[in-house]
């Protein structure tokens, strides 16, 4: 990684650190940050990840938008919490990691979309039938992003239809109106905020 | 018996349709009267946090709620999967340190004629139901075919054990819950240093690298020790073990074979109860060698059962499929959906 150094006299963009301290549910105490590098050494997406945890928030820290926006490292995140169980200063790393995949998707600055369309879709269903929805996660996504697989994917698809693990039909709930209503609701609050 | 609010997710349904039959075996021989909540919608998996704050949240407030209103005599929440159970933990806990968010969610719940009061429910994971309200006395007096001689890897996952809101958790890397539930059941458990360990969750469906090197890790690690088999406490674990197995092995040209059954699967199989009924059959690798190896036979499918499930297959296909259009926005207009 090369972090261009911006000048001694130039002071730090604090605001793109407030405005991700912002973005979280709850506090995540990025401030505290003392770049020990924990997070990095525990996290089983490291060695994937454009910048480690430390490193990314040394760019946050620093003001590197664009950087940070298009590193892949929130999107290789598994959301394992190892590092939030071990960072020394209980900063709530997965959730700044979650606050960085909402603000990529906005700017549509996401380099490689497949984690992030995979979500999407994967909300898609959920939105539309209150229930998650495997074949109509899966199939869409893997014509999307993963044609290659196809083969070495196909007998598991059938494997898991012939041992009954695949409803065909998605499950609707009988609420479904209601909890559009609530879902568009919570949408515009977020925009609100 | 003892009452609890179960929400089930999604998955117990569908690919940890072993966990849900296993679980429903059980259930009475421990005691527990499990009260699915009404018309629960999904939690939203590790998917929706990281498209947009406010909704995740409502989408896991409405079960809350539901929880709450359903409340009776009881206010403990069970949940088997451990994406689940977080995110409902989570939203608990999430409601109740941050005003705006609690504010937020019940402007979004009251449109639907729902409201949450943080605190007002407790969430819990089935397995530390079952060793801290059961209890291993109750599970050891139940045992009736000890799985003495099978060897088993404990794999506990991320999410049950972290980031334990409640501080239920003693040991966050290497907590031996489970160890001693399967050693209560006679089976020999391996020392597995990968307990904690991810699966990598979505990651089989991003990144074949990463998501195939996690799950490779953990067989790795189970066959080293000697494992028979591995046990889940999670459907999202059970599945990348088991259904991404046979496309990781294409993928690094390697041939494990490594099952892995639900701790529920292996309970019923140490009080006695038959495979079948314990959704024993529906993994992808098979376990029935392994268990053979403790003298449990697992009966192949029926010419009836077969016949039956492939009339109930032809049935489904005849129902219209929706599929879905994959928006290039959030919010962007959606298309009609096509047959």
């Amino acid at each position: 990684m090369v972090v261009e150094h911006s000048g001694a006299d130039a002071a730090p963009d604090s605001a793109f650190l407030e405005e991700v301290m912002g973005a979280t549910a709850v506090p995540s105490r990025l401030d505290h940050c003392i770049q020990c590098g924990t997070c990095g050494g525990s996290c089983p997406s490291g060695p994937e990840m454009d910048h480690t945890p430390r490193q990314l928030f040394a760019l946050i820290r620093a003001g590197r938008r664009d950087a940070v926006l298009s590193s892949n490292a929130p999107w290789m995140c598994v959301s394992c919490y190892y590092c939030v169980v071990r960072c020394p200063q209980a900063i709530q790393i997965t959730d700044v990691m979650y606050a960085l995949k909402t603000m990529a998707t906005r700017a549509h600055a996401a380099g490689d979309r497949t984690a992030s369309d995979f979500s999407r879709l994967f909300i898609w269903n959920v939105e539309h039938f209150g229930r998650s929805y495997e074949v109509g996660l899966v199939g869409p996504h893997y014509l999307r992003h993963h044609l290659g697989r196809l083969p070495g994917v196909a007998p598991m698809g059938i494997g898991l239809l012939a041992k009954g693990r695949i409803p065909l039909a998605p499950a609707r709930i009988k609420g479904l109106a209601g909890l559009h209503a609530i879902l568009a609701r919570a949408a515009e609050l977020e925009a609100a905020r | 018996m003892t009452r609890y609010l179960y929400y089930p997710g999604c998955s117990m349904d569908a690919s940890a349709r072993a966990y849900q039959e296993s679980l429903a075996a059980i259930a009475p021989v421990l005691g527990l009267d499990l009260a699915e909540l009404d018309d629960w919608n999904c939690c939203g998996a590790t998917e929706y946090f990281g498209l947009s704050r406010t909704p995740a949240y409502a989408l896991v407030g409405r079960n809350l709620a539901i929880a709450a209103d359903q409340a009776d005599g009881t206010r403990t929440l069970v949940a088997p999967c451990s994406a689940c159970f977080l995110n409902l933990a989570r939203t608990d806990h999430a409601m109740a340190e941050s005003p705006v968010l609690r504010r937020d969610v019940n402007a979004s719940l009251e449109v639907g004629g729902f409201h949450y009061d943080p605190g007002a429910i407790t969430v819990r994971h089935l397995l530390e139901v079952i060793m801290n309200e059961v209890g291993l006395a109750r599970v050891s007096g139940a045992v009736s075919r000890p799985l003495t001689g099978l060897r088993v890897a404990p794999y506990l996952g991320c999410m049950v054990p972290r980031p334990d809101y409640a501080s239920l958790w003693i040991r966050h890397e290497q907590p031996r819950d489970l160890d001693r539930l399967l050693a209560t059941l006679g089976a020999d458990v391996v020392d597995y240093p990968l307990t904690t360990e991810c699966c990598g969750g979505h990651m089989a469906q991003i990144s074949t690298e990463l998501g195939f090197g996690l799950i490779r890790r953990l067989i790795v690690a189970a066959e080293a020790r000697g494992a028979d088999l591995m046990v889940a406490v999670c459907p999202m674990c059970q599945m990348n073990i088991d259904a991404f197995q046979g496309e990781m092995n294409r993928h690094f040209r390697t041939s494990h074979h490594m099952p892995i059954l639900f701790f529920t699967q292996l309970m019923g199989l140490a009080f006695g109860q038959e495979p079948t009924r314990l959704g024993i059959g529906r993994e992808l690798v098979d376990a029935s060698r392994a268990l053979a190896r403790v003298g449990i036979e697992v009966p192949p499918p029926s010419e009836d059962e077969l016949k039956a499930a492939q009339r109930e297959e032809a049935h489904r296909r005849k129902q219209a499929l929706p599929m879905p259009h994959l928006d290039d926005a959030p919010g962007a207009e959606r298309q009609e959906v096509r047959r």
